[in-house]
């Protein structure tokens, strides 16, 4: 066995072991060693996805050297080592894009606290992505959920805690489905490992047995995390919770913590069901209509939004349903569009959120709307990160949005009964798009008077003044037009990697 | 389908009708402390649920005490230990939820969550 193969474990182990030792860090400390930890495993990870790419096989690893059917597994291919490289990357670059903020809004006392959540967070990520045991994802779920729910509250007010209440109402149902879906299927197959479950479901699905349940714990799975990840109709806890809490964690919960349950969700679909069987089961017509909603419902209240920070957390709204729409087509060319827009979406919209608040900084901390006008001029680099961020959401070419939309249609072409529903939800979506989106950009470049300049306090901010979030805002800038000029070999990646998942 | 499968496996009808009635309550209460005590007949309903895939009739509990080693005499031990983790999960989320509550009563006085949303809507923050 290589001395890689133990990376991913000891990646797990780490962030695990550095919540705990922040606590009794001081905050400068704590921040530093949080970003040597995600750098290290961002490292490690990188060599993981080196090795995978070249065996072009996946490995298991054995937790406690117990054999397969009782022992605790770690399974890595293509597609778990890159989004784990890639989960790392934008993590890193949320955190060095919101340190001003940070110290600005959480107590002096509490600053070792947020990296406690932090750490644990990408703890849970990591094992939400290498796992093969259906039992210990709904743990790390719930890890992921009460260190989310940390960033949201360690804002102190009244908007923060409310959301981060409602968050947790919500999340809970979700992982209480979760969990009830968990225990059918164990009930049903006598296995908790992805592997051994998938073996007797396509035994009893050959039988012809058991037809019903294995439908209903499905539908709960599917439910579960739907509603954990802001699908359309579960999405009101989001706007609060992403629009109030600091700007690292709005960008984490944005790009990041929603994303890991659609990647567990990839994993059911694939790992333990056998995606034929998800297919033939319907379960995906029911995604793809809420998909569909999500992303002509979630673009209209961004358009009525007055809020910068409320507008781009509404349109995660949108793209979430852009992401299960892509599952909905049922076909293997719709998921890698939707896994193309997990990585697009977490790349673009940790963009517009350090870039707002680049905007904001110049314009006397107000998100409001009106306030902003100008503001493009005032800070220049946020001004172009925000430009390429709205570009990529509205589909522009060159820019990552373009190419994740561009493989939805294809997608959607293949698929005789769903393609025009397909092709006209992406067009009306992407015109609402662009309606919200380009709105701002106008407002941003549109100058302002010198009097109203002096009398509402902006000023002019250089993009050297605060370096590590211009730092952030180039490296994103990059990543976008990296995923938008050279998608291909990432999406040969990732079908290379989905048919290791089976 | 029919009734008589309902009633030779009621213990499992029993949990999933506990589990809806926590389900609606975390869901539909208005009152926070409502809200919480939903979430733990749910989880409650789950352990019921998860104790009884693992109960086999006329077996012990597999802890070995008067030498019999058999596989035959004990019932199947892994969802006792599944329960005992959802234990510890749902132990640890109460106690979140509550001390959020905590947080809310004291800056608002009540513990109706849509009466705290009017309120923060005429705060303006």
């Amino acid at each position: 066995m290589a001395f890689v193969q133990n990376f991913p474990f000891m990646s797990i182990i780490l962030s695990l072991f550095a919540g705990p030792l922040s606590s009794v860090l001081g905050g400068k400390k704590a921040k530093w060693l949080n970003l040597a930890v995600i750098s290290i495993i961002g490292a490690m990870s990188v060599a993981v996805l080196v090795f995978v790419a070249v065996t072009d096989e996946a490995f298991v690893y054995t937790m406690g050297h117990f054999p397969a059917p009782w022992g605790n597994e770690i399974r890595v291919g293509i597609l778990e080592a890159f989004m784990a490289v890639f989960f790392c990357l934008i993590m890193l670059l949320c955190m060095l894009g919101g340190v001003f903020e940070r110290e600005e809004e959480i107590e002096d006392t509490k600053q070792n606290l947020y990296y406690v959540m932090v750490n644990m967070l990408l703890c849970s990520l990591l094992a939400l992505i290498y796992t093969n045991d259906l039992f210990t994802a709904y743990v790390f779920v719930e890890i992921n959920t009460i260190s989310a729910c940390g960033l949201i509250m360690i804002k102190q007010n009244g908007r923060t805690l409310e959301a981060a209440t409602r968050y947790m109402i919500m999340s809970l149902m979700g992982s209480g489905l979760l969990l009830l879906g968990i225990c059918f299927l164990y009930g049903l197959t006598g296995h908790l490992l992805m592997s051994n479950i998938k073996e007797q479901v396509a035994l009893l699905h050959a039988g012809g047995e058991y037809t019903v349940p294995l439908l209903i714990s499905l539908g709960l799975m599917s439910t579960g995390l739907a509603i954990k990840s802001a699908l359309f109709p579960f999405h009101s806890w989001l706007p609060d919770a992403y629009g109030y809490s600091t700007l690292s964690s709005a960008a984490i919960l944005s790009s990041l913590v929603s994303k890991g349950y659609i990647f567990l969700l990839v994993k059911i679909f694939f790992r333990v069901f056998g995606f034929g069987i998800v297919r033939d089961s319907k379960v995906v017509n029911v995604l793809f209509v809420f998909g569909i909603a999500g992303m002509i419902m979630g673009s209209i209240s961004a358009i009525w939004e007055n809020n910068i920070r409320r507008m781009i957390a509404y349109s995660s709204v949108a793209q979430i349903g852009y992401i299960y729409m892509g599952f909905g087509l049922g076909t293997t060319a719709g998921v890698i569009a939707s896994i193309y827009h997990i990585v697009c979406h977490a790349a673009t919209k940790s963009l517009l959120f350090v870039a707002a608040s680049g905007l904001t900084d110049v314009s006397g901390d107000s998100t409001k709307f009106l306030d902003l006008t100008g503001a493009g001029y005032r800070n220049k680099l946020a001004g172009v990160a925000f430009t390429v961020g709205s570009l990529s959401m509205v589909g522009i070419p060159m820019f990552s949005g373009f190419i994740s939309k561009l493989l939805f249609a294809q997608a959607g072409m293949e698929s005789r009964n769903k393609m025009l529903l397909t092709l006209i939800a992406l067009a009306i979506s992407t015109i609402l798009n662009a309606v919200y989106f380009m709105k701002t950009v106008i407002r941003i470049y549109t100058p302002v008077p010198a009097e109203i300049t002096r009398e509402k306090g902006y000023i002019t901010m250089k993009a050297r003044e605060r370096l590590p979030k211009s730092a952030a805002l180039i490296c994103f800038i990059i990543l976008n037009l990296v995923l938008g000029l050279s998608s291909e070999p990432i999406i040969t990646l990732f079908r290379r990697g989905l048919a290791m998942f089976a | 389908m029919n009734v008589s499968n309902l009633l030779t496996n009621y213990e499992e009808a029993i949990a999933m009708i506990l589990f809806g009635i926590g389900f609606s309550n975390l869901l539909l209460q208005k009152n926070l402390i409502k809200k919480i005590i939903g979430l733990n007949i749910m989880d409650t309903a789950m352990y019921l649920f998860l104790a009884l895939k693992g109960y086999i009739a006329g077996r012990k509990a597999p802890i070995v005490t008067n030498g019999v080693q058999s596989v035959e005499a004990y019932i199947n031990p892994i969802p006792s230990g599944l329960v005992l983790t959802g234990i510890v999960v749902s132990v640890s989320v109460t106690a979140l939820m509550l001390s959020l509550t905590i947080r809310l009563y004291r800056r608002y006085h009540t513990l109706d969550l849509d009466e705290i949303s009017v309120r923060l809507k005429k705060e303006g923050l």
